[in-house]
């Protein structure tokens, strides 16, 4: 058994969840758990002048299951450039945009972080999003099962059959292992299996006659209903098309009646904002909707965002938004992979090249930032790349020494495309994040969102994941001194997973196997009995599986953790 | 004992809808099975072997499991350069270890679809690949065209289950469907088609690439193209553009005849551009029950669907070097690793003769002209049958398979032999 | 163009190797059962050019290629017309006759090869 026991000493802590800001003390570990008092015969770690936080938590990473895999498939030129080779700990493979799984494991470690969920599975092959969580060491991890586009859900939304759809989202949450209910382009990829596409919230659904709204609608008062930890994680409509901002807030606000009901936590979270977050008319005049963005955000706290930041190089664009993809094929002539699940939704990827010259790029670039600048509560803009969409994971320290420097903001802004330099507002906007809200946006909030009481915090209780980072605040002025800070989150001083330390100065030590997280919506054993009767019928006729054969059992897991909704 | 709902692992389509009545240890009664996966499940007991076995001469003798797994490890240990072959015929949890292994001993791992389906999956790295599950095909297709594919044959139930005549929510029988076949003989699928267009052997690249200058409105210069008139090319072309849903279902005719990854670079683009006009999709008609997943968990683990080299301790791939046809055609490898495959009876025989030169260790239900020609032979339980494991059908959609019989008697699961090989493996390199 | 004579006198073919339901059910059953052997040990040639040839049904004959040469019973096919092309399923005797080469696509050329047939 590995040394579970540590005794962290001197460290210079950030836990925003306990209100701790740059507090020197140290932290303490026993059997896994942080704990209030120092342990006897524990592991002694001198962590003076160094950075102490929770482990980082990634609440949207795109790193396993089918739609990444055919990334990893379509992509030799990826791997080429980036191979590891095996070592006495480490298997061996490769890494940049779409990394092997082991590589996503050690690579998320190396930087400090602790849980990762993948946020996009079609439910009936999920069963395959397990197999490659299960082979990503390291880190805990979940997913979100994909459900925007789901047939049964958009038949029961025209029938008007709520009691029945609930029992459905909680019955597939159970049935494949999944953590949060997932919408992408609502009613859009359905049209896409057609060819076609859907422009606005009340357009119907071709052969559903249901609308985006309705189900963005239905499926957030089902999620607050069964009480599910994490709020309903949306894609929008019109990903990508000049001035979806506008989409952006009318999402949002399509179901800002229902927040009353809650005890003031975000009720629907609007994902990679960035790609969704342009002004204008087209391709010329794109611009940054962000600011229209955060004013709502500012305004409005019923809503949550990851930003989805690019950043400027070569990578691999992977959604669930079939038609968004096709688009992007069409638009830069790169090789194209489509995929199409039958009853749930699709998938699409399209490798991509963000480069500081091209306006629309630079712009998008720009929007990224200016939505974590510009939205004051640091709870609700979480940091992501949307990876790999707007750049690999193994990126975010550039983001974060965006995020903190003015001075590295502007020294790209001098390189990026003077048209989008002038039209963006972010030239313009001085302030800093500091690391208690680096802190927030890279682990805290995101533990948060996600209902994982027990992570995101050094608090007695957590579980004990914690980064250590080569960062002396006292002598460090992330302002000035971005490389440091970029260097320190590159590679963590110390990766601590439930008391183990797994990471030491950049380099795996050890790779215990991490849990796979799901919820289990309460459903009472009528309820259950009935659904299947009710769906066993329209299941064998739409899908090409058997419904016993479309369930994973808890056991297929290798580590599985069920999670109780509590809110 | 009728068990519902088992996985059937014999061909690209994983019907997971059989029934089968188990009496007394055996098989009594099958539901929903065709001809293909009948022979299994009724033969599956025919010329199996039931102990491990190691050459003795020009024969063999029966050895302890024990000291046949210590025998394969110090082989593969002691070897520059060993080549672990097969991987279509087992589980992904089989898979997942034998890859460990070739890292672990810095061979060469290369799996079935390298002579199958592989320059299809080339074909994806060059272009992309316009793809769906099968369940899209029976609820909306109204055109569908199988290209150098005979299911009759190959896939029995391809037809009635997922594609013409399958029933689903918007195309409900075969009436609402077009069937087009292409191919170099008027197979028995051919004979069930709307349209038949007969073709020259080898010409496959021409008439992809014929189409998709009609598809994209350009003139063609020519009378005849792959045997056809140019009539019969545009009304093709015709026929493709104005359906609602169509899907190009490929098979070795275009994988394996000359032009081989172009053939499929063609006919990618072909479905890609189409997509410009409609809605069209492409799928390889996969040949057996888990190829797709090992090239799946080859890919997730090295980021290369076959033809993995780790001799440098990284993955390398290079499909006509770390293939396993080029690397015994060079006559490089001293040592193999053969689990659930028979390369002896399937590659061109001056191949087969290279392989039978060197040390062989196969893992099998059954004998086999490759068992017969190895040094080593452990027995193994069929995937399906005999042991759980998961599969990939030809859609990637990812399936779990029963155990309704036990195997014979201390035969074990490919799974068990790969962990205690590679746990030997370990203890020799430590 | 498909339909025309594409058989010269000395007898010149495309020889495809495939699956057939009979050696798909075989091999299931197994290798070495007479079944098997039957059916891989087959070569289907299109009726007219067996009659150029003076080939009867069942009669041995010799298929060579670049690559081998091996002994296999003339069977009518039942999927003609394809002049010039045979058909032998995939096995042992197939893999005599099938290239080694891949044209640096890893994958060997198993259908489409240049191949002579001689009454044996």
């Amino acid at each position: 058994m590995k040394m579970r026991d540590l005794n962290i000493r001197n460290g210079v802590v950030y836990d925003p969840l306990n209100r701790i800001d740059g507090e020197r003390m140290d932290i303490y570990v026993r059997g896994g758990r942080i704990v209030e008092t120092p342990v006897k015969d524990a592991e002694e770690i001198n962590a003076s002048h160094m950075v102490v936080m929770p482990g980082g938590v990634d609440i949207h990473s795109h790193i396993a299951g089918t739609k990444v895999n055919v990334g990893r498939l379509m992509r030799p030129e990826d791997h080429f450039k980036d191979v590891l080779p095996r070592t006495g700990i480490r298997r061996a493979g490769v890494g940049h945009s779409v990394p092997t799984t082991y590589v996503t494991g050690y690579r998320y470690v190396e930087m400090g972080y602790t849980t990762v969920f993948e946020p996009a599975s079609p439910p009936l092959k999920t069963r395959h999003t397990h197999e490659e969580l299960d082979e990503t060491p390291i880190v805990d991890k979940g997913c979100f099962p994909l459900m925007g586009n789901n047939w049964f859900i958009m038949d029961y939304i025209r029938e008007n059959k709520y009691e029945e759809c609930r029992d459905y989202v909680a019955w597939l949450l159970e049935a494949v292992k999944g953590y949060a209910v997932k919408i992408v382009n609502p009613g859009g990829v359905e049209a896409w299996a057609w060819g076609k596409y859907i422009t606005h919230l009340d357009e119907p659904v071709p052969r559903f006659e249901v609308t985006p709204r309705e189900i963005i609608r239905w499926l957030c008062r089902i999620n607050l209903e069964l009480k599910n930890p994490h709020p309903i994680h949306v894609h929008t409509n019109n990903m990508a098309k000049p001035g979806n901002y506008e989409t952006t807030i009318e999402t949002m606000d399509s179901v800002k009646d229902m927040a009353s009901n809650t005890d003031g936590k975000p009720i629907i979270h609007v994902t990679h904002v960035q790609f969704t977050g342009r002004s204008g008319t087209s391709w010329v005049n794109v611009g940054s909707g962000a600011p229209e963005i955060a004013d709502y955000l500012n305004k409005n706290r019923h809503a949550e965002i990851d930003v989805g930041q690019i950043v400027f190089g070569d990578t691999t664009t992977m959604t669930a938004d079939g038609s968004f993809q096709f688009l992007l094929h069409l638009l830069s002539g790169n090789k194209w992979a489509n995929s199409d699940v039958e009853v749930e939704t699709g998938a699409g990827v399209v490798p991509f090249r963000y480069r500081r010259g091209n306006y629309v790029n630079a712009v998008q670039w720009g929007i990224g930032l200016e939505l974590a600048l510009l939205v004051k509560d640091p709870w609700r803009v979480h940091m992501t790349t949307d990876h790999p969409n707007g750049g690999p994971f193994t990126e975010y320290p550039k983001v974060i020494s965006w995020l903190m420097s003015k001075k590295s903001r502007k020294r790209l802004l001098g390189k990026i495309n003077s048209t989008a330099r002038r039209r963006l507002t972010l030239g313009d906007i001085d302030r800093e994040y500091s690391l208690y809200e680096v802190a927030m946006v890279t682990r805290a909030a995101q533990a948060r969102s996600l209902g994982l009481t027990w992570k995101g915090h050094l608090g007695p209780g957590a579980d004990a994941d914690i980064a250590i980072y080569n960062l002396n605040p006292k002598q460090v002025d992330p302002s000035k001194d971005y490389l440091k800070v970029r260097k320190a989150f590159k590679k963590a001083a110390y990766t601590i997973k439930d008391g183990v330390i797994v990471c030491k100065d950049g380099e795996i030590v050890e790779t215990p196997l991490g849990r796979t997280y799901w919820v289990k919506p309460p459903l009472p054993e009528e309820s259950l009995e009935s659904l299947a009767s009710n769906i066993s019928g329209r299941f064998k006729e739409y899908y090409t599986v058997e419904m016993d054969n479309y369930v994973i059992d808890e056991g297929y897991l290798a580590n599985p953790q069920a999670v109780a909704p509590a809110r | 004992m009728l068990i519902r709902g088992v996985v059937c692992t014999v061909c690209g389509c994983c019907c997971d809808d059989l029934n089968v009545e188990v009496v007394d240890g055996r098989v009594e009664r099958v539901e929903n099975a065709c001809s293909l996966a009948l022979s299994k499940f009724k033969h599956h007991s025919s010329d199996r072997i039931l102990k491990p076995l190691m050459r003795k001469g020009n024969g063999f003798k029966e050895a302890p499991y024990h000291e046949a797994i210590r025998e394969a490890a110090r082989l593969l240990v002691d070897s520059n350069y060993p080549l672990l072959w097969g991987w279509c015929l087992t589980s992904c949890e089989a898979v997942k270890l034998g890859l460990e292994l070739a890292e672990l001993v810095g061979g060469v791992i290369d799996n079935n679809s390298s002579v199958c389906h592989g320059p299809g999956l080339i074909g994806v790295q060059d272009i992309g690949i316009s793809g769906c599950s099968l369940g899209e095909v029976k609820n909306r297709a109204d055109l569908i065209l199988y290209w150098g594919s005979n299911p009759v044959n190959a896939h029995p139930r391809h037809m009635a289950r997922y594609t013409a005549f399958a029933k689903g929510r918007f195309e409900a029988s075969r009436g609402d469907r077009k069937l087009i076949v292409v191919d170099v003989r008027r197979t028995e699928t051919a004979k069930l088609a709307d349209e038949f267009y007969q073709i020259e052997p080898n010409s496959d690249y021409e008439l992809l690439t014929a189409l998709r200058c009609a598809v994209n409105g350009e003139e063609m210069e020519l009378n005849t193209v792959a045997g056809l008139p140019v009539e019969r090319v545009e009304e093709l072309a015709d026929s493709l553009i104005s359906c609602r849903f169509g899907v190009l279902f490929y098979g070795l005719g275009l994988t394996m005849t000359y032009g081989k990854s172009r053939n499929l670079d063609a006919a990618l683009s072909l479905v890609r551009d189409l997509n410009r006009k409609t809605k069209f999709l492409i799928m390889p008609m996969r040949g057996h029950f888990n190829v797709t997943g090992s090239n799946e968990v080859f890919t997730w683990v090295t980021g290369y669907p076959f033809g993995v080299d780790f001799s440098k301790g990284y993955p390398e791939y290079n499909p006509g070097i770390t293939t396993i046809s080029d690397v015994l055609r060079r006559e490089e490898c001293d040592a193999a690793l053969i689990v659930a495959s028979d390369p002896i009876a399937h590659l061109p025989s001056s191949l087969a003769d290279t392989l039978k030169k060197i040390p062989m260790i196969t893992v099998d239900p059954h004998r086999t002209p490759t068992t017969e020609a190895s040094r080593i032979v452990i027995p193994s339980a069929i995937v399906g049958l005999e042991s759980t494991g998961t599969v990939y059908r030809m859609d990637g959609v990812p399936l779990e398979c029963k155990k309704i019989l036990n195997p014979p008697p201390g035969v074990k699961t490919d799974f068990e032999v790969m962990s205690d090989l590679l746990a030997e493996v370990k203890g020799l390199l430590r | 163009m498909v339909g025309e004579c594409l058989v010269d006198l000395n007898g010149r073919f495309k020889l495809v190797t495939g699956r057939t339901l009979i050696q798909g059910m075989g091999k299931e059953r197994g290798k070495f059962t007479e079944e098997y052997l039957k059916e891989i040990s087959i070569c289907e040639l299109d009726p007219e050019d067996m009659k150029l040839l003076s080939i009867v049904e069942g009669e041995l004959i010799i298929v060579k290629t670049e690559f081998g040469e091996a002994k296999l019973v003339a069977k009518a096919s039942t999927r003609a017309p394809h002049r010039g092309v045979i058909f032998i399923p995939y096995g042992p005797v197939a893999s005599l006759l099938t290239s080694p080469h891949t044209d640096g696509s890893g994958m060997p050329s198993l259908k489409g090869i240049e191949a002579e047939v001689f009454k044996g």
